[in-house]
């Protein structure tokens, strides 16, 4: 299980890297950090169907950073919601993929985003909504680091806490680095679990690259019932290529032909 | 006639009442001001469907983008210079862009909040709100018409905001007067010149029609509830038949009613135009009538626009 899974996270940086530098632009560096957490939901944890993307029952993703969409379209794609092939047409004039993700254009988006700072407030609202209507489904939302600068995360971690909201669950990028540098020379999030605990949140700390723990942190959360969760993943900038890792000049350059050709030698 | 007056934001609590009877997938969430905006006459009776969201605009604009995903009809209300301006983004990229249905109640618009000054005085929603694609803009002349105007925002799809006021203002319309959003309509008619006007100076409007008609001046008066989607027919016809507009508003200038009126009219039927708003000043503390006299905002200064704008023809 974990191998396979393991196997899919190459397959996925793969798309990643290529689908940029065909693009010409776009984030490697936080999408690559993204990849084991996100494969852990898409192809194990969550409960979807990308046949019905609609399906009243399924699980929600939210990509907070938005930036990261390259990974979310790449998931989306390998789980079947669209042909692979539409990957190529990232950022394109006409594309559903665009530069950062719109809800209106893509099957299998739950919001748009972009602007940071937004996505744990709106899965609060469907977490509100489906506590109102008795649904048992569980609503994920992916945060970068660099994304807690904004001040709406903590006006939304209060709300999320203040109606205990455990359908909630909440991860955190935590790769180090942001657009500008590293985050400890910009605005220090240290001590970043101390902070959740004191909003009132289980957290959980792991290594957001080691399968296992990341399969196993989903079910943590899911197993607290009076608080919402957040997984404290820690991540590296730019993880499996090995130029562009911890690298703040990767956060949103596209790789060259060359550059590619050693990225894609990197993850056979 | 006797003139009744009443808030505006009244209607907007009565109707809310209405949706929490007829229509269970309506929430309200609002920011700490329940009691000025009238959200809290909702959350008496129907408190699981009400949240109090604290004093934290932008995560109430997500909150609610996320009930709407869920399938919920939100009505969101706090301060227009907060709900507007301070969630701006939150309303463009989250709620406008992925077309979301929430309503938006914005209290508190217009210079005659009074006494709290300027910085609680909404003066810019109209123009931050219009620009949005998307988006729906409607301000209500009197307290039936909000209510009228918030039960149509219920029955539409996608996002609107409804702009209200505090102080008690004359209510110009009744019951069984027709409400449609983006129909205006003509409360009296006149060939010389047409007051285009919406919210409290609807009835500065008719008053200076009244006064214009005493010197033979005769005024057709147009209640332009709706900024956006705009009424192209009723304004277009206003400059063919009369030849001459001024356009009132309790708003600045740049970018308001006036401005959505004048940027239809210079394309399509271009007469001469004269605005009654603010002029790209803040408000400031005194009482609602001083500051309306102060700034320009009375029938008295409908009138001198009129007879300005007649002679420009």
């Amino acid at each position: 299980m974990e191998e396979n899974l393991k196997e899919i996270c190459k397959v996925i940086r793969k798309d990643i890297i290529t689908m940029i530098h065909q693009a010409g632009s776009g984030h490697p560096g936080g999408s690559l950090s993204a990849v084991e957490l996100m494969v852990g939901l898409y192809f194990n944890k969550m409960k979807h169907n990308p046949k019905q993307p609609g399906w009243g029952e399924r699980d929600r993703f939210f990509l907070s950073k938005g930036h990261a969409c390259p990974v979310h379209y790449s998931v989306l794609a390998r789980s079947g919601y669209y042909p692979v092939e539409e990957l190529n047409s990232l950022r394109k004039l006409g594309s559903c993929l665009q530069g950062h993700p719109n809800f209106c254009r893509l099957p299998g988006l739950e919001s748009s985003s972009g602007s940071l700072g937004q996505g744990l407030s709106i899965a609060n609202g469907v977490a509100l909504a489906a506590k109102m209507d008795d649904k048992n489904f569980r609503i994920y939302c992916l945060l970068g680091d660099g994304e807690l600068n904004e001040g709406q995360v903590w006006e939304a971690m209060m709300t999320s806490a203040h109606h205990k909201l455990n359908n909630i669950c909440a991860i955190v990028d935590y790769n180090k680095v942001q657009l500008d540098g590293p985050i400890s020379s910009i605005k220090e999030l240290s001590p970043l679990s101390d902070k959740w605990k004191a909003f009132n949140w289980n957290v959980i700390e792991i290594d957001g690259h080691h399968m296992k723990q990341v399969l196993d942190a989903y079910d943590a959360a899911a197993h607290c019932k009076d608080k919402p969760s957040v997984i404290i993943a820690h991540t590296i900038k730019g993880k499996g290529i090995s130029f562009m890792e911890n690298k703040a000049e990767w956060h949103g350059k596209a790789p060259n032909a060359q550059e590619l050709e050693l990225a894609l030698a990197e993850l056979k | 006639m006797e003139i009744k007056n009443k808030p505006t934001r009244d209607g907007y609590g009565e109707a809310l009442l209405i949706l929490g009877e007829t229509n269970k997938n309506v929430v309200v969430l609002d920011a700490d001001v329940a009691k000025s905006t009238r959200a809290d006459w909702f959350s008496d009776k129907y408190p699981e469907r009400f949240i109090d969201m604290g004093i934290a605009e932008q995560d109430m604009l997500g909150t609610a983008a996320g009930l709407s995903i869920a399938g919920k009809i939100p009505f969101v209300s706090t301060y227009g210079v907060f709900l507007a301006g301070r969630a701006w983004d939150q309303i463009r990229t989250t709620i406008c862009y992925s077309n979301l249905n929430v309503k938006l109640g914005g209290a508190h618009g217009g210079i005659s909040v009074g006494p709290d000054g300027a910085t609680h005085q909404g003066l810019e929603e109209v123009a931050i709100m219009r620009v949005l694609p998307n988006m729906t803009v409607v301000v209500p002349c009197d307290a039936i018409e909000t209510k009228k105007a918030t039960l149509a925002a219920a029955a539409m799809y996608g996002p609107c905001y409804l702009r209200f006021g505090r102080e008690a203002v004359p209510i110009v319309t009744e019951e069984n007067t027709p409400f449609e959003i983006g129909k205006g309509y003509v409360l009296k008619d006149g060939k010389d010149v047409s007051i285009i006007a919406n919210g409290s100076m609807v009835f500065e409007a008719l008053r200076a029609s009244e006064e214009l008609q005493k010197e033979g001046i005769e005024a057709r008066v147009i209640n332009l509830h709706t900024v956006k989607p705009i009424d192209e027919n009723i304004l277009i016809k206003a400059a063919y038949d009369t030849g001459a507009i001024v356009t009132a508003e309790e708003h600045q200038i740049t970018g308001g009613m006036g401005s959505a009126v004048a940027e239809i009219v210079s394309r399509n039927q271009p007469v001469p135009i004269e605005m009654i708003g603010i002029f790209d000043t803040f408000g400031e503390s005194g009482t609602p009538d001083e500051l309306m006299t102060k700034y320009g905002l009375t029938y008295l200064d409908i009138i001198k626009a009129a007879k300005r704008v007649i002679e420009r023809k």
